[in-house]
């Protein structure tokens, strides 16, 4: 089977508190705090977006892998806010890499669900012989509407991997996908901001797709919550991944390494992909670690990776996610309506 | 090579000319040159401008101010080197006439700024840097400056307060120039104070957005008593030196060295040295610029400038009276007109018409005009015939 | 107005720091040029430019053109890269207080601007603080 050959994060310097949020709309940070367990997010600066997170994301992801960019085949990047409504992101990001011309590139979008599948055709695509390497990168710059609930979740930030025929640094066990239609939440052509159906995107979306997908690719590969020493699920907000691993039989310990949407809030594409490169920071030769995806509409990519020994080496050859995370500057609302361009500007 | 001398020069007030066009500014200080001269003719004419494109979206200014001024079907060509359009433009008649090719030649400079917004003006402006290496990224004019002063702050131990006095002694000399846009004067605590530009630079550092013109007539030194009653000027020496536009391409970020070497030129092929020179119309289009600029004329030490600066030696009546005119911090700096206004200055000067202003005894001048952040500089010395 | 042709021409510049060596004096280009101004030679070695280098100077822009101003205010600075190349760029993500001839930085992937709001992306390299 395929395997993660180098990985690499990548996340904007500013962030904004709950707090500085809930004051502009009258709104109850406490609750907040405690109902999504969410204290802060990233946000973008104005010279920051998709293509830009994920050229960072993969440098430290190709400085982990030690391989020439010109062996990629395949450059993948996801995402629901790729700066350009037609133009790809991945041939941008393929010529600021140096794997351009003989590149397949595609972009994927799929909610919160793009990156993983960047990675999960990857794989197929390494395993089928047809390339050497390929590159999956979930990103996202993405936006609630202002006072909406998402607004205190949606955030910034890029994972991104190199993945091979190799074992690498994690080996790919197996795959597994689970879809259905279920429309939980949407943004239409041309609209600024998604929508999304309230207490219906839990029990019949996140926790049904992503329970399902769990329990299919651990009986796939004969495996119980047990025998994984890490486990990383789709942070749309701090609460729902806690919930749906002991829904599920996992632990805290578990969770907690990939567990960062308290901190990041909800980076969408690159969600439970940087949730991976936070676990493979910190995991052992020989961890299990069972890695499953949520997008709305609905679906659910589901992996299951064992550690190899490279990872001791290539660790501490780029930054480590939360130290990537650690990096803050706090940032008022006013400047994050100008950031994220909530403020109509002059002609 | 003839020797070459003014014979007449001509300057409006400068400012904010809401009423008025670029053909009518220009042809108004023609005029005003051409009489003082008191020439029936003109063989040929040259004028600096630089962005008349971007300004007032109008190329081919030769032929369209010939046409105005009422001299077509003479040959009349606009000439260009971002800021130092005026210098270069005046080089140009300077060879003209000292080649033999034609006998009285006009020198014109002129820019039509306010027509466009400040975005439009900072980006026309911009157009003096290197477009793919500098501008792209963001950099302003005062921006690029800004770096010099920092580089020159952190050399040499220049203050903050240094710098401001060159705005200051400006505003001095300009207070008694009735053409000068900003005729008043300043405090070091009100340059401090006034709205920051690009640190540390702030607006009383900068020269501002000018409408203007200037005009000088030239003609063979053996041929002035034929042509005119006017007091003529000689025209001592004429050097153009170029460097790399973009200013991270240069060894030293503090060094002017197109200015440093078209200034060694200008001296030699004069037989003078900087302290031969009574007085100096520098290119102070930002405060660093003129300490930057009076170093490497050779007027202070390498490094000194910011001290000269301050010292008052740079002030009338000091050793080496600096922009007695105002300089183009306290006059204004329409960019084409602005090389021109400086020949205007040192005529008027050397002819003892300083006015007010005027610097006793003086014999030679020196007119120094730069482009960009001294990508190009165009030096004359001239002295009483 | 479409600049298209002309921010592809710079892409192997402002995305990967495509620089070129003289094959004669060891001079460094960036950009690469025909004729080496150190020594007059025609001839060069591509090279590609480290991404590490220490600011020789900076401003902070409060007073940006147009299409910046959504960045503005904005530190720039020059930035001399390991092995002598120097370049112009902004420097993101720094407190304006801690800037300082000889910090040390390193460069990043960024959007430098847009052409209008419905005009190509133009992308390149920024400084950021090292440490
Ligand atoms: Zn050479």
């Amino acid at each position: 089977m395929a395997g993660i050959i180098g990985y690499g994060a990548y996340v904007p310097r500013n962030r904004i508190k709950v707090e500085e949020i809930a004051k502009v709309w009258g709104a109850d940070a406490p609750s907040y705090k405690r109902g999504l367990m969410l204290q802060e997010k990233s946000v973008p600066s104005p010279d920051q977006d998709v293509i830009t997170m994920s050229v960072e994301a993969t440098k430290h992801a190709l400085a982990r892998a030690q391989i020439d960019p010109a062996r990629i085949g395949a450059v993948y990047v996801g995402s629901e806010s790729h700066p350009y409504a037609v133009k790809p992101s991945g041939t941008v990001l393929a010529e600021a890499i140096g794997a351009t011309p003989e590149v397949h590139c595609a972009d994927f979008e799929f909610a919160c669900k793009a990156g993983s599948e960047a990675m999960f055709v990857c794989m197929g695509l390494a395993d089928a012989g047809s390339i050497e390497y390929g590159l999956a990168v979930g990103a996202d710059t993405s936006q609630g509407a202002p006072s909406d609930a998402l607004e205190y979740s949606a955030a910034a930030g890029a994972a991104s991997f190199i993945i091979g025929r190799d074992p690498g640094v994690a080996k790919v066990i197996d795959t597994y996908a689970f879809m259905t239609d279920t429309p939980d939440f949407w943004r239409r052509s041309y609209m600024h901001y998604p929508r999304h159906a309230g207490r219906f995107t839990g029990e019949p979306a996140y926790f049904k797709h992503i329970t399902s997908c769990a329990n299919g690719i651990m009986e796939k590969v004969n495996m119980k919550p047990k025998d994984f020493a890490y486990v990383v699920f789709h942070q749309p907000n701090g609460k729902f991944p806690q919930r749906v691993g002991k829904m599920l039989g996992f632990t805290k310990e578990q969770i907690e390494p990939g567990w960062l949407s308290p901190t990041l809030g909800n980076t969408y594409s690159g969600s439970s992909p940087m949730g991976l490169t936070a676990t493979l920071d910190v995991a052992k030769p020989g961890d299990m670690i069972l890695m499953v995806s949520y997008g709305s509409g609905a679906g659910s990519d589901g992996f299951v990776f064992e550690v190899t020994g490279k990872i001791d080496e290539v660790r501490n050859v780029a930054p480590r996610t939360r130290e990537l995370l650690d990096k803050k500057k706090y940032i008022e609302y006013g400047t994050y309506a100008k950031y994220r361009r909530k403020i109509r500007m002059g002609e | 090579m003839r020797d070459v001398a003014v014979i007449g020069v001509g300057m409006q007030k400068w400012g904010e000319l809401w009423k008025k066009s670029l053909r009518d500014i220009f042809t108004e200080s023609a005029l005003l040159a051409i009489d003082e001269a008191g020439v029936d003719r003109i063989d040929s004419m040259y004028v600096g401008c630089m962005s008349s494109g971007l300004f007032v979206g109008q190329e081919h200014l030769g032929s369209l101010l010939a046409d105005y001024l009422g001299v077509a079907p003479i040959p009349a060509l606009r000439v260009e080197s971002a800021c130092a359009s005026g210098g270069a433009a005046f080089r140009q008649a300077y060879f003209d006439v000292a080649s033999g090719a034609n006998d009285i030649v006009l020198a014109g400079g002129v820019e039509k700024m306010t027509d466009v917004d400040g975005g439009g003006a900072t980006f026309a402006l911009s157009t003096a840097a290197d477009a793919e290496y500098e501008v792209y990224s963001g950099v302003t004019f005062p921006g690029l400056y800004a770096m010099v002063a920092v580089a020159h702050m952190h050399a040499y131990g220049t203050t903050r307060e240094q710098l401001a006095e060159v705005s200051v002694k400006n505003h001095k000399n300009g207070a008694l120039n009735p053409l000068a846009q900003y005729p008043f004067e300043v405090t070091v605590d009100q340059v401090l104070s006034s709205v920051m530009i690009a640190d540390p630079l702030t607006i009383l550092d900068c020269s501002p957005i000018t409408d203007g013109a200037a005009a000088a007539i030239l003609c063979p030194l053996d041929m002035v008593d034929d042509l005119t009653d006017n007091e003529p000027v000689k025209i001592l020496s004429s050097a153009h030196a170029t460097d790399s536009i973009a200013l991270h391409s240069r060894k030293d970020l503090t060094w002017l060295s197109a200015v440093a070497k078209a200034g060694q030129i200008a001296y030699k092929s004069a037989g003078l040295t900087p302290s031969d020179i009574d007085f100096v119309e520098v290119h102070d289009c930002f405060t660093i610029a003129e300490i930057c600029a009076i170093e490497a004329l050779g007027f202070f030490e390498k490094g000194k400038g910011g001290t000269g600066a301050a010292s008052g030696e740079t002030a009338m009546g000091g050793r080496i009276p600096v922009n007695p005119s105002g300089g183009l911090k306290s006059k204004g700096h329409p960019v084409g007109a602005t090389g021109i206004a400086q020949i205007v200055e040192t005529v008027k000067q050397l002819r003892g018409d300083g006015g007010e202003r005027q610097v006793e005894g003086a014999r030679v001048g020196m007119a120094q005009n730069m482009g960009g952040t001294g990508g190009s500089c165009v030096t004359h010395i001239l002295g009483k015939a | 107005m479409s600049t298209s042709a002309k921010y592809w021409r710079g892409i192997p510049q402002r995305y990967r720091l495509e620089a070129e060596r003289c094959a004669s004096c060891g001079m460094e280009f960036f950009p690469p040029r025909l004729v080496c101004s150190g020594c007059g030679a025609r001839k060069f070695m591509p090279i590609t430019l480290g991404d590490h280098g220490k600011l020789l100077t900076y401003t902070v822009i409060r007073v940006g053109p147009s299409e910046f101003c959504e960045q503005t205010p904005y530190a720039m600075g020059i930035v001399e890269l390991e092995g002598g190349v120097r370049m112009t760029a902004q420097i993101a993500d720094v407190d304006f207080d801690d800037l300082e001839v000889g910090m040390p930085v390193r460069i990043e992937f960024r959007k430098i601007r847009e052409e209008g709001q419905a005009g190509i992306l133009c992308y390149g390299y920024k400084f950021v603080p090292a440490d």
